[in-house]
């Protein structure tokens, strides 16, 4: 049984354009999903509307969000966020703008477990410093009490892991948690997540444009374009060959440094029409 | 690709046509004033004092909204009114506008000991208590319309300067600049052709309310007696001057207070309806 | 020296500090942090070389001090034969036309306030060049973009495009040397493939010299000569691109290509 099952999801801009067409997609408990398109493709539309955290210029118009077994669309906000609150949580992009800058860590951490899920202070901070040992923080006591800006980048993505874990969550959307990190940090902190989640059996959603970061830390993939899933395959068979033009097209187009002659190959205007008419297609089939 | 400017896009339309109708109005009634007023606005009439406006009982024909305690027509001394509080907001609003964005753009682009002495006088000005310094200011210049303008130009510059030098140093640190600068631009034609275009809507946004406020603040010194002679109508006038009569005459106070807060509103609403009108980048 | 006629650029023994205004006391000159701590390299003539290292390592104060957007504070910066490092603006000016830049956030170089053809065309006029419109229009047809864009805004404008509009902004110029810093960083894969092909295609036909700053070592693989990796300020490896790939010398060198992750299930990434 699916942990989050998504079916059918439209999202669309107030009175505009829809942003996702009929998405359907599932991650089961504890499996990895990537969520891979370009900007604009709907991949972070996706982690906002399972997070409830959608803006407001934008509305669901259909489909269905099943999280641990209840559809989150047929809840009134006040159960639904109850509900994203106590099994789902966060691993934002930016680790700068994620932070209080004017509160220490320590209560940025701990709040969620005493408001959420009614913790005392004390079982919080205790479990604070236990996580900030876990993705390798020595000193938790003094990074407990600093600010977000005394810490560098990598040190403030490695507390929102933290955070985002505190309350054993049993599925996370991870936002491209790594686009704002050098290479070599990156791929400290995605060794991070991987550990983390399958130490604590978590189902991970991971929005990334990077198909190098889903080869690494996912099992399944969802490939979008127009918030249209043209894709959904586990990750060995799409590296070995992609089954939908535009995916072959975007995986040509990344660059490989063990292959130069073979990457950058733009994407043809044949793929790019193909794939555009059948966002459009998905549109005629649609009414409202 | 969805663009996500065209989602925050605001309907500017009505508020702005609106504000814009108002003041238009506004200008034509101050421009054809002595066409169009019923009746000369100082002629002092006591045995009309106080008569109420057309729709309540005891209305004469002729004085439309009324006259105040001494029976002058306070429809035409409301038409006279806008006259000065026009002039009065052009006049001084522009002036301000000028004086404040130069001072705040040489400041905030040149940066330096030209941002050093400008922003040390701005810190020195904004300490002195307005109110205080106007009334001053006035009591040396002597009372008149153009010692109310400098009054409002002396207190009001820092507003422009202080907003536009933090806007000139968050466009001076955009890359456009660096690119001018590998152009082979040099400092002033930079600050002139790349960054005055882009502070200029955040200066219009500011003339409008300055506009606003030189009209709240000529009927400030009005109301203490500070502005033109008592007989000359203003707004700020005839508000001081309805507070007397308030219990017997209510009109003659709240006419003009209407009118001022519809006029002050109408030139921040213009402001925020230009502002996304004109800028290409919310368009 | 003995300084080849083929070399563009020489530099030597560079050095650039910054003020540190976080740290700076209370009373008396703030401390300065040393960005770049002694760099000696040549660039020929013709070819693309790549400047990789990560965040903090200099690469765009270099970039930046070689087209004189920052002053050195030490050694020198030798460009055509003669020495820019410590050249007034005034004097610079006249230089200024022969060697261009290209920003990485095409949304912050080009003004929002001017349309694309005056963006292209306002550096021209300042250099006395006749034709102004017409070489703004042709710079538009070599990146491939309709002269109807001229009269756009740069918001109207993609991603993709805005960096193709950077692009005819410099080789308008016809310069002999262009700096591209990061200039594919804040696109999309199939943006970025059709920026990269376009910029490989310009260098080639007019001849001129690039220098390539970017994060991303796959790109520079592809696209690159030569490569500088700068690590904390300093050059740990300077190589013809081949080699610094099949058999780096630096350790940091090594560090950053294995945590490079391919789109590949099978590489070791440990």
């Amino acid at each position: 049984m699916s942990f989050l099952r998504i079916l059918d999801l439209s999202v669309r801009i107030k009175g505009g354009p829809r942003l996702l067409r009929g998405v359907s997609l599932t991650v089961a408990a504890g499996e990895v999903r990537g969520l891979v398109g370009e900007s604009g493709a709907g991949k972070s539309m996706i982690g906002k509307a399972v997070l409830g955290t959608l803006p407001r210029s934008v509305e669901v118009v259909a489909g269905q969000i099943w999280l641990d077994g209840v559809d989150l669309l047929t809840l009134a906000p006040a159960a639904r966020r109850r509900k994203i609150g106590a099994v789902a949580a966060l691993i934002p992009q930016d680790p700068l703008t994620a932070l209080n800058p004017s509160r220490r860590i320590g209560g940025q951490i701990t709040d969620r477990l005493v408001d959420i899920l009614g913790w005392t202070r004390e079982k919080a901070e205790a479990r604070a410093k236990d996580l900030l040992a876990e993705v390798g923080i020595d000193n938790a006591d003094r990074v407990l009490r600093a600010y977000p800006h005394e810490l560098s980048g990598g040190m403030r993505q490695r507390i929102l892991i933290a955070s985002a874990f505190a309350a054993e969550p049993k599925l996370i959307v991870a936002d491209e948690p790594t686009t704002a990190l050098d290479v070599t940090v990156q791929k400290q902190i995605l060794r991070l997540i991987a550990d983390m989640q399958a130490r604590h059996g978590t189902a991970l959603l991971f929005v990334t444009h990077d198909l190098g970061v889903v080869s690494k830390v996912c099992q399944s993939l969802s490939v979008l374009y127009g918030g249209l899933v043209v894709e959904d395959t586990a990750v060995r068979p799409f590296f070995a060959g992609p089954a939908h033009p535009y995916s072959r097209a975007l995986l040509a187009a990344t660059p490989k440094y063990t292959d130069p002659e073979g990457s950058l190959t733009p994407l043809p205007e044949a793929v790019l029409a193909a794939v555009q008419a059948q966002v459009a297609a998905a549109d005629g089939g649609w009414h409202g | 690709m969805a663009d996500g400017r065209s989602l925050v896009r605001r309907k500017a339309g009505a508020r702005l046509w609106l504000s814009a109708l108002w003041l238009g109005l506004l200008v034509l009634v101050a421009l054809l004033a002595p066409w169009i007023a019923p009746k000369d606005p100082l002629a002092q009439d006591l045995f009309l004092g106080r008569l109420p406006p057309f729709w309540m009982a005891g209305a004469e024909p002729g004085f439309y909204l009324g006259t105040d305690s001494l029976g002058r027509d306070v429809l035409s001394r409301l038409l006279y009114g806008a006259r000065l509080a026009l002039i009065v907001a052009l006049v001084a609003g522009t002036v301000t506008a000028l004086v404040g964005a130069t001072l705040g753009l040489l400041a905030g682009f040149l940066r330096g000991w030209v941002d050093l002495v400008i922003s040390r006088f701005i810190d020195i000005w904004m300490a002195f208590p307005p109110v205080l310094f106007s009334i001053l200011l006035i009591a040396v210049l002597g009372p008149g319309l153009s010692s109310i303008i400098i009054a409002i130009v002396v207190i009001d510059w820092t507003r422009f300067a202080r907003v536009v030098r933090a806007e000139a140093m968050a466009q001076g640190a955009m890359d456009y600049v660096a690119s001018a600068r590998v152009a082979g631009r040099g400092r002033v034609s930079t600050m002139l052709v790349e960054i005055l275009p882009n502070v200029l809507p955040t200066v219009l946004v500011l003339l409008t309310l300055e506009m606003g406020i030189a009209v709240i603040v000529e009927a400030i010194l009005s109301f203490v007696n500070l502005s033109i002679s008592t007989d000359d109508p203003t707004w700020g006038g005839m508000i001081a001057e309805g507070r007397s009569s308030i219990h017997q005459a209510w009109w003659v106070l709240v006419v003009p207070l209407i009118t001022l807060f519809l006029t002050v509103l109408a030139f921040s609403q213009l402001g925020e309806g230009l502002k996304d009108r004109i800028d290409p980048v919310l368009r | 020296m003995g300084a080849g006629m083929a070399d563009l650029y020489q530099v030597r023994d560079l050095t650039l500090s910054l003020a540190d205004m976080t740290r700076k006391p209370l009373l008396g000159a703030a401390p300065r942090i040393e960005i770049l701590r002694g760099l000696s390299f040549d660039i020929a003539k013709g070819g693309i070389v790549g400047i990789v290292g990560g965040s903090g390592s200099g690469k765009s104060t270099l970039g930046r001090a070689l087209v004189r957007l920052l002053e050195p504070s030490g050694g020198s910066v030798t460009f055509a034969g003669r020495d820019i490092t410590h050249l007034s603006d005034a004097e610079l000016r006249p230089l200024r036309r022969r060697f261009q830049m290209i920003f990485q956030d095409p949304m912050s170089s080009l003004n929002p306030r001017h349309r694309v053809g005056t963006i292209i065309a306002n550096p021209l006029a300042l250099h006395g060049f006749d034709r102004v419109q017409a070489r703004a229009l042709e710079a538009l047809d070599q990146i491939g973009l309709p002269r109807a864009f001229a009269q756009r805004y740069p918001h109207e404008l993609s991603g993709g495009q805005r960096q193709r509009v950077g692009i005819a902004r410099a080789i308008a110029m016809e310069p002999e040397f262009i700096l591209a810093d990061e200039i594919v960083s804040g696109l999309d894969v199939s943006s970025q493939a059709q920026v990269l092909r376009l910029l490989e295609r310009l260098v080639a036909e007019l001849g001129l010299t690039l220098a390539f700053i970017s994060h991303d070592l796959s790109v520079i693989r592809r696209l690159c000569n030569r490569v500088i990796v700068l690590h904390q300020g300093r050059i740990v490896e300077d190589a013809p691109v081949a080699q610094v790939f099949a058999a780096p010398v630096a350790e940091y060198t090594r560090e950053l290509l294995a945590a490079i992750p391919l789109p590949d299930p099978d590489q070791v990434w440990v």
